[in-house]
């Protein structure tokens, strides 16, 4: 009996370490099949080379981050604050019961696959730009054309796809907040709207930060929606009606076709994808830690 | 007297800017879930039809139906939920009932916690590496679920944690009493107050699953043959969507792949829901 | 007299925080050995060490010595699981698990191997008799246990360690969380229990020791102030600590 015992342990704790083993491999095998194209190429030239021409053995990728990183910005920049907004919503203004119908049709939007986003951006969104937008942002400037495959595409679906993350956690922190502190406001005579703006909220700004930081790498590691509406132009953007490719977004169209050297440069992609994410992950990570776990 | 009127109006004012402002960022998160979910029902629930869903697809896509793709969607993602389940019910009862702290269980849960985060084309990445090229599985079911059954064993790990710990300390301690070893009183006394939690995480992974299209695409590949093996390369629905998408094959069926893909994945969701909430509140109270 | 547990020099610690300090004591086959004590005295604690219940919570340190029927519970080749079996537990808080009265009686019987049914049938007969619950369920074995109402449910925990043919019971204030009807129910039963088995119980309520006890024992800040019969205890006291305690002086 005892050793049956002791052989279930021991096949338990095998389970439990899988998923940190499987941590490793994927760590090892994306920079194993990576690495030898940094290292021929230069990871300097690689990260800030302007070319992305994997056919003509460039392999610039700055172009990739700065599309990369001009989409999640501008999904950060329509997300936060509704997200915010949800989440206060949701904590202190809907009552019980409603909030909890609202965040029952926040976590359907989570559960929507990121290709059916990519898809509905396609057919509704990228004419919508292209035929109300671009009118607009022709009185400005007068010589622009668009198809609508753009930043504002990608940034717009990313905002909707983040929020879920951003809503979620930032309800439970704001939820959190002691009692006490939002009576002791009440009770010096600031009305709802002071106490949220400068009690709870910065109360639970640790929480929020942390559902920030998930939401970007959120943000950045989305594939199939952006792949499909930011219009794949291996280009340095200069207006948010211009078309862009990200890092993943470059991997999974290309990975199809790819020579074995551009596949390594592909997994490379993979590999500075991988650290931003990691980075990313791990600085939220120890700030959920930090907030003591009271937010989960 | 006059300069605290006017405060009352300025509060007031902002008062009004304020819950306004909330009101209407709620209105449209609430409004972009029915338009994007609403938009795709409409336009591709009259498509879908008894032939769409029982013909293979021929011409790419262009004509035909889903059937081969809809039974590849099976595939890959039993596969996936088959592996992981075990394996992640396990990790979690070695987390709430075996673990006694310190660092090396702090460095798991936080790897565990890691992965989770981990972006989909970085799996697709890895399971192109490892399983199709170095396991030498090739583009097949198999490698797919493998690379699917990572990718969601942390849903899993998590939602059977936070059931196994609403299990009261008495039940164990009742157990352990009357002579029970410790994995007599999991198996017959904590895991069965924890189906319901444990049965959400499944869904939620399955729905994870079958809407997952970055990994799969890199894994499976894109055969639009019927799979009569986990060794062969088959289509998921989402990479069937992806690629007719892509490539403007057929709108009508772009639409409906996309309208029976969410309306899967929004039925699946919405039962791990109910479960949750019809069962999950009071786990243990009644098997 | 038969000495069931006997307990030299018994140490507890948790982490830094020593709970029971230097306990000596003879616990009796047979007998009802009442330990009292103010809350934190440390007496629920040295309970759950006589069935090694604390092995459950982490940085626990016991030394020195229980032996049960002359042997070294705590020693290297001790029978964990036998213990158990032979040392029952009745805890403060009812906890009959969330399956049928039936399954939760024939649950330790299957756990060491019991299988046939009609042995089964007749435990769960046997020991809802010994409780005198069998009138009351014995129309809806089938039903969960937790439909049952706290004194109810309390003794079917009891015939649910009876099952397991223990000779002894730990009972951990068994019934502080019920009303006092169940509460003379089942201090009726301890009674006839006491005839086949051998019962510690763990009581806050001093009028409960005196009514049920042949021994019994005062617990403060960790130590044993005082063991000795009931009656004496009671009446005539050794220690002025366990006086003051008795008379209502503090605790």
């Amino acid at each position: 009996m005892k050793t049956y015992e002791k052989i279930i342990e021991k096949l338990i704790l095998i389970c439990a370490v899988t998923a940190t083993i499987s941590v490793a491999l994927i760590t090892l095998f994306i920079f194993k099949s990576g690495l030898p194209v940094l290292a021929d190429y230069g990871v300097f030239n690689f990260i800030f080379g302007t070319t992305w021409s994997p056919t003509n053995g460039s392999y610039g990728i700055f172009p990739l981050i700065a599309g990369t990183l001009s989409v999640t910005l501008g999904a950060l920049v329509i997300g936060i604050p509704t997200g915010i907004a949800c989440a206060v919503f949701l904590a202190e203004i809907l009552p019980k019961r409603w909030a909890k119908a609202f965040k029952s049709a926040i976590e359907l939007l989570a559960g929507i696959p990121s290709v059916v986003y990519g898809f509905f951006g396609l057919v509704v969104l990228v004419p919508a730009i292209r035929n109300f937008v671009l009118p607009i942002y022709k009185i400005f400037h007068p010589d622009a054309s668009a198809t609508g495959f753009s930043i504002l595409a990608g940034a717009v679906i990313l905002a909707i796809m983040i929020l879920p993350t951003i809503v979620s956690i930032s309800e439970n922190s704001i939820a959190a907040v002691p009692r006490e502190y939002k009576e002791a406001s009440l009770a010096l005579g600031a009305n709802k709207m002071e106490t949220i703006v400068r009690i709870l909220i910065p109360a639970a700004k640790s929480g929020i930060l942390s559902s920030i930081i998930l939401g970007m790498g959120r943000a950045i590691g989305e594939t199939m929606a952006v792949l499909l509406i930011t219009g794949n132009m291996a280009k340095v953007p200069n207006g948010i009606l211009d078309p862009v490719a990200t890092l993943t977004g470059t991997i999974a169209m290309e990975m199809g076709y790819a020579s074995p050297t551009h596949q390594q440069a592909l997994f490379a992609v993979g590999i500075i994808l991988f650290i931003i994410i990691m980075l990313l992950n791990i600085f939220a990570q120890l700030s959920m830690r930090g907030m003591g776990g009271s937010t989960r | 007297m006059k300069q605290q009127k006017e405060l009352k109006n300025i509060k007031n004012t902002k008062n009004v800017i304020f819950y306004g402002l909330i009101g209407v960022l709620a209105a449209v998160t609430l409004a972009s879930l029915i338009i994007i979910i609403g938009y795709i029902l409409v336009n591709g629930m009259t498509h879908i039809n008894f032939e769409f869903l029982t013909q293979d697809p021929k011409r790419m896509g262009k004509e035909g139906g889903i059937f081969s793709v809809i039974i590849g969607t099976l595939m890959v993602t039993s596969v996936g939920i088959l592996i992981a389940t075990p394996i992640g019910i396990a990790a979690a009862i070695y987390f709430t009932e075996y673990s006694k702290g310190g660092k090396g269980v702090y460095l798991i849960r936080f790897f565990t916690e890691i992965l989770a985060g981990i972006p989909s084309i970085i799996f697709g990445l890895f399971g192109f590496a490892f399983f199709v090229i170095f396991m030498g599985m090739g583009w097949s079911v198999l490698s797919g679920g493998l690379t699917l059954a990572i990718m969601v064993l942390p849903t899993l790990i998590r939602a059977t944690e936070e059931s196994l710990k609403t299990v009261p300390m008495s039940y164990r301690e009742g157990s352990l009493s009357l002579g029970a070893t410790k994995w007599q009183t999991i198996v017959r006394v904590i895991l069965p107050c924890c189906r319901p939690g444990i049965l959400t995480g499944l869904i939620l992974g399955i729905g994870r699953a079958i809407g997952e299209t970055a990994a799969v695409m890199l894994t499976v590949g894109g055969s639009l043959r019927l799979p009569t093996s986990v060794f062969d390369s088959t289509r998921t629905m989402a990479v069937h969507l992806y690629v007719l998408a892509a490539e403007g094959l057929s709108m009508e069926k772009t639409y409906a792949t996309a309208a029976l893909l969410i309306f899967i994945v929004l039925l699946i969701n919405t039962s791990a829901n109910l479960i949750s909430n019809k069962l999950g509140g009071n786990n243990g109270n009644e098997i | 007299m038969e000495t069931k547990f006997e307990i030299e020099k018994l140490n507890l610690y948790y982490g830094t925080f020593q709970a029971l300090k230097e306990i000596d004591m003879s616990i009796y086959g047979n007998k009802i050995t009442a330990l009292i004590g103010p809350s934190g005295c440390g007496k629920s604690t040295f309970l759950r060490t006589l069935n090694r219940m604390n092995d459950l919570i982490q940085g626990v340190k016991i030394d020195g010595l229980i032996k049960f029927d002359n042997q070294d519970i705590y020693g290297k080749d001790y029978d964990l699981i036998e213990l158990r079996k032979k040392v029952g537990m009745v805890f403060q808080k009812p906890n009959p698990f969330p399956k049928t009265i039936y399954e939760n009686i024939v649950y330790g019987p299957k756990i060491h191997g019991e299988k046939n049914k009609s042995t089964l049938d007749h435990i769960v007969e046997r020991t809802l008799k010994e409780v005198a619950l069998w009138e009351e369920v014995k129309d809806r074995l089938h039903k969960p246990a937790l439909g049952l109402s706290g004194g109810q449910q309390q003794r079917l925990c009891i015939a649910r360690c009876l099952a397991v043919e223990p000779e002894v019971i730990l009972m951990d204030e068994p019934t502080s969380a019920l009303d006092p009807v169940a509460t003379s129910k089942i201090e009726g039963l301890l009674e006839e229990l006491a005839v086949k088995y051998t019962i510690v119980i763990v009581t806050h309520n001093m009028q409960q020791a005196g009514r049920v006890s042949d021994y019994t024992s005062f617990f403060l800040n960790g130590k044993v102030i005082e063991t000795d019969k009931t009656e004496v205890i009671f009446s005539n006291p050794a220690n002025k600590k366990t006086e003051d305690y008795i008379t209502g002086r503090f605790g």
